[in-house]
């Protein structure tokens, strides 16, 4: 047996200052009106929390069954951090699989502040991610920023490079309705855009934006009796980090020691994520047709499409400068216009990943279309060490 | 003298050591100090003792914030940018990271080594950080 997606919807990604539940509620019958389903007929609803939205956002799962109208269905919500679309899909998915339920709708939205994430409120010096503010300052960007030099020291890439990597996704971003960056970008634009953390610019780095998207998966069974494309969830992979874990993570202070003989078959954490997805799907990365990779900043997309088996380690950038990872290329990575051209929703982004695969695989992203896309992999990571990989099929 | 943190780092005669842990059982030291149990999942030990670590290392990597880091980090009025560097210890291979003394990120590269220090966060209390060898 089978899960499959039987429909998606996203509320386009902004700021547009509304409630949180606005964007998911929205998403939701969008992804309902596709499924063509009624709320009714859903079974099981799952919300990806979001931690900066008050009490409603711990328990997205019942706020959204309230606000689309208390119909019995069971519920749950969860949070992984970016991860926490992942974790709801993975619960959805669980469910159906252990025949608990045929059909469950899947829905994360998020409303954020301006500027920098901050940790939440109180004074919590036991907390890792208060205290990296508190001891150092480090942000986000920072880590981004870390990741990005040692990429140039030990690839060679060049902050050219990274610029590219923008001026890729901001050209499919601006043939994606749903993206909140519409405009095309040029590499001396990136390059001219401040220094927020060296080397990186105001234009490498992602924003956080307000957003909302919903999946209804549904059993193959099920999803047969109403027709339509079928697009399989082939793997869900929510992998932990093995020790020694040797790169520095967001939010922590240090790695593990690396002088720790690692275990048999371990891998960095990244590549982690999407080993155990093409373990669980049976498929490779050599059979991938397009990915959504975090590209939280422009060079980060290059070290995943490394992570992910894209290519060997270094060779990144040079498959980026040959136009293989752009629309039209043999490997197109982030056809939706990835983080640069959306921004952050935190529990939205795994979800609408996975609309960005469906609609590929399914014939249906238009402009953005990759030619017979088969296969597709998304990959992201929450903070605090939550894997998240999906794979679909057709 | 207030430490920013206690029990992560101490102010000694020969200089500003990191205070980590080290398991007795299979050897693992790790930072920030744990003390209920070993981070490798093979060990079962659950008696971590104090380690000190090595004073220098090696860049693994650098930047700076360039804009003033929200609380609850405190910033310095005027501010100025703040470099932070991750450093790979010498012998224990653990990356730690830490702001810069005295140094920005046009002085800094990967694999450069830098020695342990400490200095006052903007509103007093001391934390470690990197600074040039000596």
């Amino acid at each position: 047996m089978s899960v499959v997606v039987m429909g998606t919807g996203m509320h386009p990604w902004g700021k547009w200052g509304r409630p949180f539940l606005d964007y998911g509620v929205a998403a939701a019958r969008e992804a309902l009106k596709d499924a063509g389903l009624a709320w009714t007929d859903v079974q099981f609803v799952v919300g990806a929390d979001t931690i900066r939205n008050g009490y409603p956002g711990f328990v997205s799962g019942a706020s959204y069954a309230k606000a689309l109208g208390w119909s019995g269905a069971r519920v749950a919500s969860c949070y992984a951090a970016c991860a926490s679309g992942a974790q709801a899909l993975d619960i959805a998915r669980a469910r159906i699989l252990a025949g608990l339920c045929d059909v469950a709708l899947v829905i994360g939205a998020d409303a954020t502040p301006k500027g920098f994430f901050k940790p939440v409120g109180g004074d919590r010096p036991d907390d890792p991610d208060w205290l990296r503010f508190r001891l150092l300052g480090a942000t986000n960007p920072a880590y981004f920023a870390l990741y990005a030099r040692r990429r140039m020291a030990v690839h060679g890439s060049t902050p050219a490079d990274f610029a590219a990597v923008k001026v890729k996704n901001a050209l499919a971003g601006s043939l994606n309705p749903m993206a909140r960056y519409r405009e095309r970008v040029t590499a001396e634009q990136v390059l001219a855009s401040p220094m927020v953390a060296d080397p990186l610019h105001l234009m490498d780095i992602c924003a956080t934006s307000d957003g909302g998207a919903a999946v209804v998966l549904a059993s193959e069974g099920y999803a047969r009796r109403h027709g339509g494309t079928l697009v399989r969830l082939a793997a869900v992979s929510t992998v932990t980090p093995t020790f020694p874990n040797t790169v520095l993570e967001l939010p922590d202070f240090a790695t593990d020691s690396r002088v720790t003989e690692p275990p048999p078959g371990h891998r960095p954490f990244r590549a982690a994520i999407a080993h155990a997805a093409y373990e669980e799907a049976g498929l490779g990365p050599q059979d991938v047709s397009l990915a959504e990779v975090y590209d939280l900043s422009t060079a980060l997309e290059l070290d995943w499409m490394e992570d992910v088996g894209l290519c060997p380690p270094g060779e990144a950038d040079k498959l980026l400068r040959d136009g293989q990872t752009a629309l039209g290329g043999r490997i197109p990575v982030n056809p939706s216009g990835g983080l640069a051209s959306f921004g952050e929703a935190i529990p939205a982004q795994a979800i609408a990943q996975l609309c960005e695969l469906t609609a590929q695989l399914s014939g249906r992203a238009g402009p953005r279309q990759v030619e017979n896309a088969r296969v597709g992999l998304a990959a992201n990571q929450g903070l605090f060490g939550h894997g998240s990989a999906i794979i679909a099929t057709r | 003298m207030t430490y920013a943190i206690d029990g992560w780092f101490a102010i000694e005669e020969e200089g500003v050591r990191l205070l980590g842990t080290r398991c007795p059982a299979c050897g693992t030291v790790c930072f920030p100090p744990r003390h209920d149990s070993c981070p490798d999942p093979r060990c079962t030990s659950t008696d971590m003792e104090v380690f000190r670590l090595p004073r220098r290392g090696r860049v693994w990597s650098y930047t700076n914030a360039c804009y003033p880091p929200p609380a609850p980090y405190v910033a310095a009025q005027p501010y100025e940018p703040v470099t932070l560097a991750a450093v790979e210890l010498d012998e224990v291979g653990i990356v730690v990271l830490g702001q810069v003394k005295g140094l920005t990120v046009d002085e800094l590269t990967v694999g450069m080594e830098l020695e342990l220090t400490s200095g006052p966060l903007a509103d007093g209390p001391l934390v470690w950080m990197w600074g040039r060898a000596s």
